[in-house]
């Protein structure tokens, strides 16, 4: 189906709303033919209307043919092989009105997805390795290795044997917690308070254990 | 289709060579075609633990270079015919070994024979990546003590990251060879137990050889110890790795120490007859 393109006086002023409306709807025209009815414009004697007609093309409009003009005011120019549609001067703007067509938006843009903010490991981290994630929460699925240490911006979740080092709330900060379903770990850190293996309880070591932080010092919990 | 199966541990002095050695020699022993690659250039030992450091000419590092063909470096066994040797260097050290050098020669190996047994330098460096580089699976040989059960998980992590194979998304197969198992500390609670290292390393058991003077006078004498003394306690525990490793299921006996007595030993052999 063609578009009926129908410029109006005056033309600043349109080609502004067109601009407007292409900027929302930018895919609208393309690949569609457009006839152009300048039955409006050529009331002025002083319109260009070969360069309007330029000035739709670089538009990205496929004009196909020009109506509701004499094609005497085209003669001479590009514009020329254009079949005039309607000899008939007649045939103006409120003639066509009744096709008028709605240019519907552009769809608005999808709300970007934010990055998930959980990293989840579901192998065992190894000795000499280091996780360090410091978007949010970790959670492993195997054990931590004496030697391996996970690093997380929010808590840590492991759900096998903590040998080696943990280090949460790089951002969340004190609000991090540890959890672990075998402590055996060498090093717990929530935001930049640690404690090595000999600090805490024996009585912990081999249990599942949360840990967090209480005034300024770690606490640990079971949770078995 | 061949297997380039790599023989590591990551620490040292834990009996990767003869293991190299004997589980070569065993599946060897079966009929299969087997090549023992030395890739600890510059501490070879390999020949001196099969018994071949007169008979080496040219060696891994004139292969890789360029400087001989392979047929000229590969030693054959003399007591087992599909058993054959590819030397390392000592007279050069790891940075010889280059990643496209090594790749060409394991390529040659693996139409050649039926297994390539890379035996890793011990370490983490340059020579212990490129023996494993081109594997398909790994032993991973550990003692059960905490320092080698450590450097053992470092060297798994490796082999699922630093492979071609892990690089392509595949699975890497690992298994685990406890070696220098001794029943009289374990019973004393001087070791780690099986489990314990298997908890901790998480991958399948291949088998558990028992301490025994046994390896060490093999390699002295320069023969794998599935050879020199085929019914020795730790010969028969590689003969069944070896046998595990071409996919027979075959349960694990944990060593014991338990002193049998006259009565024991009688009643032992019958309970086999």
């Amino acid at each position: 189906m063609a578009l009926v393109v129908v410029p109006e006086l005056p033309l600043a002023a349109w080609f502004e709303a067109l601009d407007e409306q292409l900027h929302r709807a930018a895919g609208f025209f393309a690949d569609r033919p457009v006839v152009a009815n300048l039955s409006t414009v050529q009331e002025d004697e002083t319109t260009d209307l070969a360069a309007l007609l330029d000035a739709l093309e670089e538009r990205g409009m496929k004009l196909v043919a020009v109506e509701g003009t004499d094609a005497a005011r085209l003669s001479g120019t590009r514009w020329e092989r254009l079949t005039n549609l309607r000899q008939r001067l007649e045939d103006t703007r409120e003639t066509v009105a009744g096709r008028v067509l709605a240019i519907p938006d552009d769809p608005p843009e999808p709300e970007p997805v934010s990055a998930p903010n959980s990293l989840l490991i579901d192998r065992p981290v190894r000795s000499g390795q280091s996780i360090i994630f410091e978007d949010g929460d970790v959670t492993v699925i195997g054990p931590v290795a004496s030697g391996a240490e996970v690093i997380a911006g929010g808590s840590i979740h492991i759900y096998g044997t903590l040998r080696g080092r943990v280090i949460a709330g790089l951002k969340s900060g004190a609000e991090a917690r540890i959890f672990c379903s075998k402590l055996s770990a060498e090093m717990v850190c929530i935001d930049g308070v640690y404690d090595t293996a000999e600090q805490w309880s024996e009585t912990f070591n081999g249990r599942a254990v949360q840990i967090q932080l209480d005034q300024g010092g770690l606490k640990f919990s079971t949770l078995d | 289709m061949s297997k380039v199966m790599v023989v590591t541990s990551g620490k040292g002095g834990v009996g990767k060579t003869p293991s190299s050695a004997a589980l070569g020699a065993a599946l060897a022993q079966t009929g299969q075609n087997v090549v023992i690659v030395d890739f600890d250039v510059g501490l070879r030992n390999l020949d001196l633990v099969m018994g071949a450091e007169r008979r080496v000419v040219y060696d891994l590092v004139n292969v890789v270079q360029g400087d001989a063909k392979l047929a000229q470096a590969l030693i054959r066994d003399k007591r087992v015919d599909t058993l054959s040797l590819l030397p390392a260097s000592q007279t050069r050290d790891k940075d010889a070994l280059t990643e496209e050098g090594v790749k060409k020669v394991i390529d040659e190996l693996r139409e050649k024979f039926d297994w390539v047994i890379c035996d890793s330098p011990a370490g983490i460096e340059k020579g212990a990546m490129l023996a494993m580089r081109y594997a398909d699976l790994a032993v991973v040989v550990t003692n059960p003590e905490v320092s080698s059960v450590r450097d053992s998980d470092r060297i798994i992590g490796m082999l699922d990251s630093k492979t071609v194979r892990a690089e392509n998304g595949e699975k890497f197969e690992k298994h685990l060879l406890l070696t220098r198992y001794s029943p009289a500390r374990a019973a004393r609670g001087e070791m780690l137990k099986v489990e314990d290292v298997l908890e901790i390393l998480a991958i399948p058991l291949l088998g558990i050889v028992p301490e025994s003077e046994e390896v060490l006078n093999a390699s002295n004498v320069g023969c794998p110890v599935t050879l020199h003394n085929p019914v020795s306690a730790p010969a028969r525990a590689y003969m069944e790795a070896a046998r595990r490793l071409l996919g027979e299921k075959l349960d694990i006996a944990t060593p014991t120490a338990e002193r049998q007595g006259f009565i024991g030993r009688l009643f032992g052999r019958k309970a086999i007859a």
